[in-house]
């Protein structure tokens, strides 16, 4: 169910110019603030501009952020933590102790922290939501290659004499796939959530960029006569994380994985 | 049990050791002069070269480290770059505050998110079991923000039964809990649920049901009390997921605590302050965690090696 939910809003951000009826940085003040109308399905904004392409024009951007960065974490997080967990030894033990470190902080204030050395923007927040999300994948990673050392086809593959790296490519990555997938669908459902709320917040993308969190904040003054410039980019966010959460949860049952 | 505590008392020290080096590496790699920010926009060359000096931040950065983790030691925690105020005077107030609400809403998710959870697990595949599973999905795909500004268009706006923001007693404090809480709720009973399963397939159970031990008994005090670790764990990553929902709920409901503390200060770019918020944040986050893990030990002595 939910690919079904997920493959319709990535089928949408790929539609977007087509879908759009509007330019969505159209800006045409005298219609401001407009309630849902058949001229504009989810109403306009403060500065007129339609907010359902913002709306769709933002789903190509979370979904651009989330894949960057899930992709880039789940690179250097899986890396790091097969390496570790195969090494074993000291090499496992300061990489883990590193990685316990940065799971110190909640993934939020990590990406904060990234952010406020980086700056503003899109790109630093891609940076910041690939940080915040690989001390889970080389958890993750490490905890699979450790329980996959001992194991027959690995200890023959070393009596072989074949290269550690060989050993790590093709006989522990492929069998610890599974877990890191299911944390790949749950990552990118939190990486757009990450991403809103420092967009929120006014420290990820910026104006006027329609990036949900963004324009969640910029109707926040006007609950009272125009709740809708809110609520509609927050069902987007919802949605989305709802879909690839879904996925998660479905992928784990099928591949009766057991991470944590 | 003694030497476990020490144990653990040993590896959060080290841990706050390394954090703290860690937080001040990152503020350290922040653009922009920490000397010409304190000096201000028109200040002379001459100025700002005094200042950084006056600082100390024209010495080696070890040193530096050194002589910032000796101040905090005793317990200055320096002056805000931006106000000039004492940062211990600012952070009293706000720090309770933000204790306040993460209490509030930990307390909140665990009793809701437990009960839940033991519910779905005794009454598995029924109607109650769907209903509590999709709302704990809900529950962490909302993001909080959008949750609290949901609450306040209903609960402020149309009913006009609770304020809308600021900080203050009860009535303040109840939509900012139960959004903190919402997310945790969710994470907290589907932790509940599985762990739970579990235990309740095991022979034990099937023995005390069969001495005929009353059916509630028999789930709390054998169930339970065995499902308790990856529980407890959870309540563990919650609080610190809570303290970074508080971020964003101080935000959305104008609450007067760190974490709106921290986002001015990086807006603001007022590194000393950033420092110290980390190192509270993180620091914090890690004597939750000791606490789990002493936790542990009551709840199942095969812990305490």
């Amino acid at each position: 169910m939910g690919l079904v939910l997920g493959g319709t809003i990535c089928l949408c951000a790929l539609l977007a110019p087509l879908l759009t009826p509007y330019d969505p940085a159209g800006i045409n003040l005298r219609n401001a603030r407009k309630g849902p109308s058949w001229d504009h399905v989810l109403g306009t904004d403060t500065l007129g501009r339609d907010i359902l392409s913002r709306v769709l024009y933002g789903a190509r951007i979370s979904i651009q952020l989330s894949l960057i960065s899930v992709g880039c974490a789940l690179a250097v997080g899986g890396i790091l933590g097969l390496v570790a967990g195969y090494c074993g030894g000291a090499v496992d033990y300061l990489a883990m102790r590193f990685v316990d470190i940065l799971l110190c902080f909640p993934s939020f204030l990590l990406a904060l922290a990234v952010i406020s050395v980086l700056g503003r923007g899109l790109d630093s927040l891609i940076i910041a939501l690939a940080v915040s999300a690989v001390p889970r994948f080389a958890r993750v990673a490490r905890a699979s290659a450790s329980s996959l050392r001992p194991t027959e086809f690995v200890q023959s593959a070393q009596a072989i004499g074949a290269s550690s790296w060989r050993i790590i490519a093709t006989h522990i990555l492929p069998n610890s796939v599974a877990p890191l997938v299911v944390l790949a669908t749950t990552g990118i459902a939190n990486a757009v959530l990450i991403a809103a709320g420092l967009g929120f917040l006014g420290l990820g993308a910026q104006p006027p960029t329609p990036e949900w969190g963004l324009m969640v904040s910029e109707g926040r003054g006007l609950l009272r006569v125009a709740p809708h410039i809110s609520t509609a980019p927050g069902a987007a966010i919802a949605l989305f994380a709802l879909s690839f959460n879904l996925m998660g949860d479905g992928l784990r049952d099928a591949l009766d994985v057991q991470a944590g | 049990m003694g030497t476990y505590i020490v144990q653990r008392l040993l590896g959060l020290g080290a841990t706050l050791v390394v954090l703290s080096m860690l937080v001040f590496a990152l503020v350290h790699m922040l653009p922009g002069d920490p000397a010409q920010v304190v000096a201000g926009v028109g200040a002379r060359p001459e100025d700002v070269a005094r200042i950084r000096t006056r600082l100390g931040l024209d010495q080696p950065l070890h040193i530096q480290y050194a002589q910032w983790a000796q101040r905090i030691l005793r317990g200055d925690l320096g002056r805000s770059a931006i106000t000039g105020e004492e940062i211990s005077a600012m952070i009293g107030p706000r720090f309770v505050n933000t204790l306040r609400l993460a209490v509030a809403g930990i307390c909140l998710a665990t009793c809701v998110g437990i009960l839940l959870g033991v519910v779905a697990a005794v009454r598995q595949n029924t109607i109650i079991d769907y209903i509590t599973t999709t709302l704990a999905i809900l529950g962490i795909s909302f993001p909080v923000f959008w949750l609290g500004i949901l609450l306040v268009i209903v609960f402020s706006i149309t009913l006009r039964w609770l304020p809308a923001g600021g900080t203050g007693g009860v009535p303040y404090m109840v939509l900012p809990a139960v959004t903190l809480a919402a997310n945790s709720t969710a994470v907290i009973s589907r932790m509940t649920r599985s762990s739970m399963l579990e235990v309740l397939r095991k022979d034990f159970i099937r023995t005390a049901h069969a001495k005929g031990v009353r059916s509630s008994l028999v789930i709390l005090r054998h169930g339970l009390r065995n499902a308790a670790i990856p529980i407890l764990t959870v309540i563990g990553l919650q609080f610190g997921v809570l303290m970074g929902g508080a971020v964003l709920t101080e935000s959305v409901f104008d609450w007067s605590g760190l974490g709106r503390m921290l986002v001015d200060a990086v807006f603001k770019r007022d590194f000393p302050l950033i420092q110290v918020l980390m190192l509270i944040f993180g620091g914090s986050f890690a004597l939750v965690n000791l606490l789990v893990d002493l936790a542990y030990g009551i709840a199942d002595p095969r812990m305490r090696y």
